[in-house]
């Protein structure tokens, strides 16, 4: 394995481009969706989008944000060349649903919000407390591994540029018209 | 934000190396002795250590009272005496008027203003309180993986540090390229053309 600090930087790439990457998945292909999750009720771009676009060595960066934002302009930034940094996202499985954000260089994820749990109210709670916080929050790290399992075997194929690549390209030129 | 708020952050890590001896015996002991120490009256700035999830202000590690299931819960404490630059520099030029008058001279030197620069700060840092500021982790041991409930850069870097000194492990942060290597099952093909790849060009 490479040093840990070579790798971050030398392959922060790959973490922007599996979000752009799911953003393509979750407008054009919720089948597939369906089959990396079960229970999956729905997986949804939520209320924050920023894309980076890197011009010679200057960095323009591009924040979409809003419940009910449009995400044109996000797709505008695709086609001029930017990659999704940072997306907030909304998770339903089952009964159950979930919001958080997740940063593509270093796959953090934050504003993590799971479904509502019963409160603490004493000492002899915390352990099945616990038990179920962490049962949510497994759900929604597993979510996040299996969607990049499941893009990290398709970037390292031949099928990445030979067919997603050019699928991708379709989608943002078509959604530009 | 920890495990029990309403919303968090968190980065991921997946736990390298294994455990010599019984697991929640070397877990009590690497808590315990790397347990966060009261610097509250003390002349120390800045104290790093474990502390209970349950009681993260009376730190103690009580049988496996951090251990759920397969879970070890505990929390790390940084505290921090932080004396505003306002504060220290009033308090160097009373001290400097003070010590001016009775000795009667007009002025001291670089060496003595730095020595009396250091002694306003050590009495300043006895009395001040240090904010403490508590993170919180579950550590799946079965799993080797641990949910670190912050993201801020700083705090990740004192929890890696800490862990590794503490358990004779060590914490390997998963970002995209560690997920790859560690966490996604790829075959040695599918590694060997992960050290060769490069960004790719969406735009035409």
């Amino acid at each position: 394995m490479l040093d840990i600090s070579f790798a971050y930087s030398r392959y922060k790439f790959l973490g922007n481009e599996f979000l752009t990457w799911l953003w393509f998945i979750i407008e054009q292909d919720r089948e597939r969706l369906k089959q990396i999750e079960k229970d999956l009720v729905f997986l949804h771009i939520g209320n924050r989008i920023v894309l980076e676009n890197k011009i010679n060595d200057a960095v323009e960066t591009i924040t979409i944000l809003g419940d009910d934002a449009g995400l044109e302009e996000g797709i505008l930034s695709l086609g001029k060349g930017a990659v999704v940094t940072e997306i907030n996202l909304l998770y339903k499985s089952g009964d159950n649903e979930w919001r958080f954000t997740i940063k593509g260089e270093s796959m953090n994820i934050s504003n993590l919000k799971i479904p509502e749990t019963a409160i603490v109210e004493s000492s002899e709670d915390i352990e099945g407390m616990v038990l179920e916080k962490a049962y949510l929050y497994e759900k929604v790290t597993k979510l996040i591994d299996t969607l990049f399992n499941e893009f990290i075997k398709l970037r390292v194929s031949g099928k990445w540029s030979e067919h997603i690549v050019p699928e991708i390209k379709k989608w943002i030129y078509s959604e530009e018209k | 934000m920890g495990l029990f708020s309403k919303t968090v952050s968190m980065a991921r890590y997946k736990v390298d190396g294994k455990f010599e001896g019984q697991i929640l015996e070397t877990v009590a002991g690497g808590l315990k002795k790397n347990m966060v120490p009261e610097i509250d009256g003390k002349p120390v700035e800045k104290a790093v250590g474990w502390t209970s999830f349950e009681n993260p202000f009376e730190p103690g590690f009580k049988g496996s009272s951090f251990s759920i299931g397969t879970y070890l819960v505990f929390s790390m404490r940084i505290d921090r005496k932080v004396i505003p630059a306002k504060v220290i520099k009033k308090h160097i030029a009373v001290e400097v008027a003070k010590l001016l008058a009775v000795s009667g001279r007009n002025f001291f030197s670089k060496d003595e203003k730095k020595a009396i620069k250091e002694r306003v700060i050590n009495a300043l840092t006895i009395r001040i309180p240090a904010t403490p500021n508590v993170y919180d982790i579950l550590w799946d041991y079965e799993d080797a993986k641990i949910w670190f409930f912050s993201s801020l850069k700083a705090a990740n870097e004192e929890f890696e540090t800490l862990f590794a000194r503490s358990f004779n492990l060590t914490p390997i942060r998963l970002f995209p390229y560690t997920m790859a290597e560690l966490t996604a099952g790829l075959t040695h093909a599918q590694r060997d053309a992960l050290s060769n790849i490069s960004s790719t060009k969406f735009a035409k």
